[in-house]
């Protein structure tokens, strides 16, 4: 028997597959990530949505000088 | 194979450097005083270093193993190290650097680079960023391959991971050095390996200095991983308001996706940094924290500091290269 596919929930963000990988979206498009591993955005609030672009970090407002 | 053309001297270190390149003999020099992160003294980092790399034009490639040009490059990078050492705050407690790298700070007024050019930036002042970038760009993740042999084990397979992809997974059309060449191309700037060193000031080259210089020392392998991590952390957010910052200013697809490529390579190879190089890394070899973040801590302050040269540069409506680059046709 094959191995089975290693798909890794991470507690903080995307979930990571083992490519290459196809995902099927609701509205019938098909994203493709020839990568060797693939974040795939669990938050929806990626901008590259199925594919996570760190959308999810958490956001801390900074004032002029605090950098 | 010739390299790129050897670079105009810059004072009395980086004319050591250059005259032994020349073929000339190495000179003995008196590093005494000199500026850590000074011109001259980092010009004389990037010569020596460059030798492990692509060499130069008119430069005996043997000379990467000449015992006196060594004993220079040494003496050198002491300086360079012990001032990192001195300005970088110690720590051991890397989940809390790595932490403090995952929070994306928002604001109207952020100080940065990729905030600016997204904020104000002019495209000549884009295409001096992009200037700056190539000297690390045109080599990208070479000085981290180095760390390949020095590891083992877990952490090993995956930074082979993220180097994989960093050379385009085995199709030399995705290298992410070649992306950023088309880009400089598309961009009107000459994207020739070494083209524009003599243009970069030396805080540009202190920053791969940093990375060439842990990759080539095995016993700071550590900082070298923390280097890598720091960038593999903290790119993506910038390289998206890049890509909104270059299509504000209409540039062509060439140029975008380079770093459109690297929002979600990044987003990614931050998972792969953190899971499968830093925890079995220090699984393995736990007296190697202290290590990951002063190399974290130390990319974070020359890269401060190369941001400050070009922010202040342009605020003062100048220009933040040592020369100009020719104008786009």
């Amino acid at each position: 028997m094959a191995d089975p596919t290693s798909v890794v929930l991470t507690d903080d963000g995307p979930a990571l597959v083992r490519g290459p990988v196809e995902l099927s979206l609701p509205d019938g498009r098909r994203v493709r990530s020839d990568r060797a591993v693939t974040a795939v955005c669990l938050c929806r609030r990626s901008k590259r949505y199925p594919i996570c672009d760190t959308s999810h970090r958490r956001k801390v407002r900074r004032t002029e000088g605090d950098e | 194979m010739t390299g790129p053309p050897i670079p105009a001297p810059r004072g009395p270190l980086s004319g050591a450097v250059v005259d032994a390149l020349r073929g000339g003999p190495v000179r003995d020099v008196d590093v005494t005083g000199a500026d850590p992160y000074g011109d001259d003294l980092q010009l004389a980092l990037h010569c020596c270093y460059e030798l492990h790399y692509r060499g130069f034009d008119g430069a005996d490639a043997d000379l990467e193993w000449d015992p006196d040009l060594l004993r220079l490059r040494v003496a050198v990078e002491r300086v360079f190290l012990a001032a990192l050492r001195a300005d970088v705050e110690p720590s051991d407690d890397v989940d809390a650097e790595i932490e403090a790298l995952l929070v994306e700070p928002v604001g109207p007024d952020l100080r940065g680079l990729s905030h600016h050019l997204l904020r104000d930036g002019t495209m000549e002042q884009l295409r001096e960023y992009v200037t700056h970038r190539s000297i690390y760009h045109l080599k990208e993740a070479d000085p981290q391959a180095w760390a390949i042999p020095r590891i083992g084990g877990a952490a090993k397979a995956g930074l082979v991971t993220v180097e994989h992809d960093e050379y385009g997974s085995g199709r030399p059309e995705r290298m992410h050095s070649l992306l950023f060449a088309e880009m400089m191309t598309e961009l009107g700037l000459d994207a020739g390996y070494g083209a524009h060193v003599d243009r970069v000031p030396g805080e540009t080259l202190a920053e791969v200095n940093l990375m060439s210089l842990c990759g080539l020392r095995r016993s700071l392998r550590g900082a070298s991983v923390g280097q890598f991590a720091m960038v593999e952390l903290t790119s993506s957010p910038g390289s998206e308001r890049l890509v909104r910052a270059m299509r504000g200013l209409g540039c062509g697809p060439a140029a975008i996706r380079f770093y459109d490529e690297h929002v979600e390579a990044d987003a990614v190879h931050e998972q792969v940094v953190r899971r499968d190089v830093l925890a079995p890394l220090l699984a393995a070899e736990p007296d190697l924290a202290a290590d990951v973040v002063f190399g974290i801590r130390a990319a974070l302050f020359l890269g401060e500091r190369m941001q400050e040269r070009l922010l202040g540069a342009w605020e003062r409506g100048g220009s933040s290269l040592r020369e100009p680059v020719p104008a786009a046709a």
